[in-house]
């Protein structure tokens, strides 16, 4: 083995890639020449450096946050939640505590219905039922389905782009999921008809992602995503700024 | 994916958050894209999950996660900088004077900036193996390239680190 075998195995030499017998035939080449052992100094100098240098990204914690689905499916701990919420009640009129940010649970396990639905829709490939930027496609295809008119604004001018829509089940009701998308960040805007007629907009967060809701017109509309707050701020106000709303 | 299934996906998948997450950063050279492109991957897993039969679940998440970030890098080609020329860039076995090599405090930003300045072909394969510790085996399952290619890629760039690191040692300058 001479010089130029030597360095062209220096590489995988120093990362112990080498079968027994080149191994020791680097060796003992190198415990002879002294150009060669130059060489290989230079190279484990370097990626000595290389291991020192604070050069490892580890991953933020929100993206760990994000990337786990909630807990248990929603169907499951109805039951619990049904309970916690007559107790939750019964102290509020014993107390007339007010919730403070987390609502009443009611509210509570809407949000909780909500991020699995958000989960679950981009977890199983099912984000949509009909894929279409046109929401001359989207709107129609509601019809017969469910029995609403979800509003479906276009505003993809404004950087959020309409990717389609499918049916999904919030609160013990069929509802109207709008998938739109802001670069990689997919945004579900689910819609149902619901009592409250005005107002009532709420901010929330839930592992990692951020909520909104409100009601218009006799409709409730909850959006959440993993965008951050500011954007998902502005998608609201386009969308209700854009939605014509439909006939209570 | 039932419970089950996605219990058995986090299993596999989520130990190497870490990993998946410092492949991206490294490829796209961007934290924001890096968390896109790492949940854009989870979502792949999770939809190809089915067909992995156990064996290494980092392998197999870094080799989606490394697909998804040429997806992004792709798309941001347009504002990418010129072809890397592997004639111009590789000048051989040049003799490297290890004295100029001991690497100070004020070198370890250059050797950022080097290793994030050279093509991403040559920038995973010394990702994979000198931060995530990948035997070359691994990393040619990863990048999907021969484990030969893998080796002189690696030699490669490691000479252009050297390079970057002792500008007046050797290199022709």
């Amino acid at each position: 083995m001479d010089c130029r075998d030597v360095r062209n195995l220096l590489h995988p030499y120093s990362d112990g890639e080498l079968d027994l017998v080149r191994h020791l035939q680097v060796e003992h080449h190198l415990a002879e020449c002294a150009s060669c052992t130059e060489q290989d100094r230079g190279l484990r100098q370097l990626r000595a450096a290389v291991a020192s240098a604070p050069l490892y990204h580890r991953a933020p914690a929100g993206l760990r946050a994000r990337l786990r689905p909630p807990p248990a499916a929603p169907a499951r701990r109805r039951p619990s939640a049904r309970l916690a919420a007559t107790a939750a009640g019964v102290a509020v009129l014993a107390a007339g505590v007010l919730f403070w940010r987390a609502g009443p649970p009611a509210e509570d396990r809407l949000a909780g219905e909500v991020v699995a639905g958000h989960v679950r829709s981009l977890q199983v490939s099912h984000l949509t039922d009909v894929a279409s930027s046109d929401r001359h496609t989207v709107k129609p295809w509601f019809r017969g389905k469910v029995d609403f008119a979800p509003p479906v604004p276009d505003l993809s001018g404004h950087g959020y782009a309409l990717t389609g829509g499918r049916l999904d089940y919030l609160a013990d009701r069929p509802v109207a999921a709008l998938v739109y998308h802001r670069r990689l960040h997919a945004i579900n805007v689910f819609v149902w008809p619901a009592d409250d007629s005005e107002g009532g907009a709420r901010s929330l967060g839930r592992q990692g992602f951020h909520i909104r809701s409100w009601h218009r017109s006799g409709m409730a509309y909850w959006v959440i995503s993993d965008l951050n707050a500011g954007e998902l701020d502005e998608f609201v106000r386009l969308f209700r700024d854009h939605a014509t709303a439909p006939p209570p | 994916m039932d419970v089950d299934e996605r219990g058995r996906f986090e299993e596999a998948t989520l130990p190497h958050l870490d990993a998946a997450y410092n492949l991206a950063r490294w490829l796209t050279r961007d934290d924001h894209a890096a968390e896109d492109v790492v949940q854009e991957a989870f979502c792949r897993a999770a939809r190809f999950f089915a067909g992995f039969r156990g064996g290494d679940g980092r392998t197999w998440l870094l080799a989606v996660v490394r697909r998804a970030s040429f997806d992004w890098l792709a798309k941001q080609r347009a504002r990418a900088a010129a072809p890397f020329d592997e004639d111009v860039h590789d000048r051989g076995d040049e003799s490297l004077d290890p004295v100029h090599l001991a690497v100070r405090n004020a070198d370890r930003q250059l050797l950022r900036q080097a290793l994030e300045e050279m093509p991403p072909e040559f920038r995973e394969v010394l990702v994979l193996r000198e931060l995530e510790g990948l035997s070359y085996q691994e990393i040619a399952a990863v990048t999907e390239v021969p484990v030969g290619t893998v080796m002189s890629r690696l030699s490669r760039g490691r000479k252009q680190l050297q390079r970057r690191l002792a500008p007046c040692a050797g290199g022709g300058e």
